[in-house]
């Protein structure tokens, strides 16, 4: 029996790049299904009752929700294709820890970058850059955070960066200023295919987030 | 060469009772470090945790491993007896899940609803009710949340069964009670009554006379919280 692969997704969230992300990565064909997140669709509703939102892949039929539950998921189900976690223990461990990291620190703060002003927002750039200099560390030498080739924390990390853009504009500094080291990283990705394939172009995340604060008022 | 295990806990924290009660499936020996955890963090703590500086943090032959489902899942996969996450990759997304749903949602609402004054505390009350109560119907009648036998999500739902009773008796609000929660409330009782369970919670009234006495000081650290 062919596999039903189907993704429910908004095209600038960057959980939902994860997932396209590692599709691509294990050559999984699946269906795109663009949501329209101020008028969910029934098939979402149903498939994401607890959380109603996005990404959510339906394979066969069945859901699973959450990115990161996504990637592992994905990586379980095809995993002669193309690993994204490696197989010691130890290792698997460090990268759900830095995954983990990620959606606990990245997104609230650069949420607090492109929503807020003044003092707030000069709080929320200077512990978004910190958090990079974290990540920075953890990367160190390595090519890719996954070592010589792209890996689950990579996947994780990199779709933040179609978004870092928008935030430099909206805060007003430069991330490759105090962080090259991480733009230097997001480079080299986007320079595998399945990477450029699978994000999406900044500019257009910044004039999504500009048609967003007009809408929510915020200046 | 001999297995080197440390695990650095909090005797009255769920988290790092959720790494015991894992260790104790397993069979697996451990060293067990407490930490002073509100007043003087150990260098080693914060040598092994640096980017959380919390525990619990298990140090297997040196290396270690932070967040407990991280850890959880490290442990399940290092010794493989007595698996706490099923093997189907569709079931342990599930597990998952409700783990992530639990830890993400169900703890920090009931904490808000503990910690908060007045009209505030109706409407933290009643979201927590509602994620009590999506919990609750995800049993849907097994015996744990892990079917037949204790696993993963039933492991990270202890500070639910175990803890919520006496921190709700010291802060005087009425969040999980068997008319509201029938089933949660079954389920704390089967999975306080399983022997690798109860040896391994501490002692409901040595936590009830931690909150009662700690109140203040908890309301302080949740408020200041990072």
């Amino acid at each position: 029996m062919a596999d039903e692969v189907i993704l429910l997704d908004f095209w600038p969230s960057m959980f939902g790049m994860r997932c396209r992300l590692a599709l691509a990565e294990k050559g999984v064909k699946y269906e795109y299904k663009e949501e329209d997140l101020k008028n969910k669709s029934d098939l979402l509703l149903r498939m994401n009752p607890v959380h109603k939102k996005i990404p959510v892949l339906v394979h066969n039929g069945k859901p699973v929700c959450e990115s990161l539950i996504i990637l592992q998921y994905i990586e379980e189900t095809w995993p002669d294709r193309c690993p994204l976690l490696p197989s010691d223990p130890y290792q698997r461990a460090q990268a759900r820890f830095w995954a983990d990291y990620i959606d606990k620190k990245f997104y609230g703060l650069g949420r607090k970058v492109w929503t807020t002003k003044g003092e707030e927002q000069e709080v929320a750039k200077k512990e978004l850059i910190e958090i990079m200099k974290v990540l920075e560390g953890e990367l160190g030498d390595k090519p890719f955070f996954g070592g010589e080739k792209l890996g689950f924390v990579d996947v994780a990390i990199v779709p933040f960066s179609t978004w870092f853009y928008a935030y430099e504009m909206c805060g007003n500094f430069s991330i490759e200023a105090e962080c090259p080291k991480l733009i230097a990283w997001t480079k080299r990705c986007l320079e595998i295919e399945t990477v450029s394939k699978s994000l999406v172009d900044p500019h257009k995340v910044y004039d999504f987030i500009l048609q967003l604060k007009k809408a929510l008022g915020i200046e | 060469m001999g297995e080197e295990l440390k695990l650095f806990g909090v005797w009255g924290s769920p988290f790092s009772r959720r790494i015991e009660i894992a260790l104790k499936i397993k069979g697996v020996e451990y060293e067990y470090l407490e930490e002073d955890i509100f007043h003087n963090k150990s260098a080693l703590l914060l040598k092994y945790n640096p980017v959380h500086k919390k525990i619990p943090v298990l140090v297997h032959n040196g290396k270690p491993i932070a967040e407990s489902q991280v850890i959880l899942e490290y442990i399940d996969e290092t010794w493989n007896d007595n698996p706490i996450l099923p093997r189907d990759p569709y079931k342990r997304a599930m597990a998952r899940f409700w783990a992530k749903f639990i830890d993400e949602k169900c703890v920090p609402a009931i904490w808000k609803s503990f910690m908060s004054g007045g009209p505030e505390r109706e409407k933290a009350n009643e979201e927590a009710c509602e994620l009590l109560s999506t919990l609750e119907g995800e049993l849907k009648g097994k015996k744990f949340f892990g079917g037949e036998t204790v696993g993963f999500v039933d492991i990270v739902a202890s500070f639910i069964g175990h803890w919520v009773g006496p921190f709700q008796e010291a802060v005087g609000v009425d969040l999980l009670t068997e008319d509201k929660f029938p089933m949660l409330c079954k389920w704390a009782e089967e999975f306080k009554n399983c022997p690798v369970i109860k040896e391994n919670l501490p002692p409901r009234d040595k936590i009830l006379a931690f909150f009662k006495a700690q109140l203040e000081m908890l309301t302080s650290f949740y408020k200041n919280r990072v």
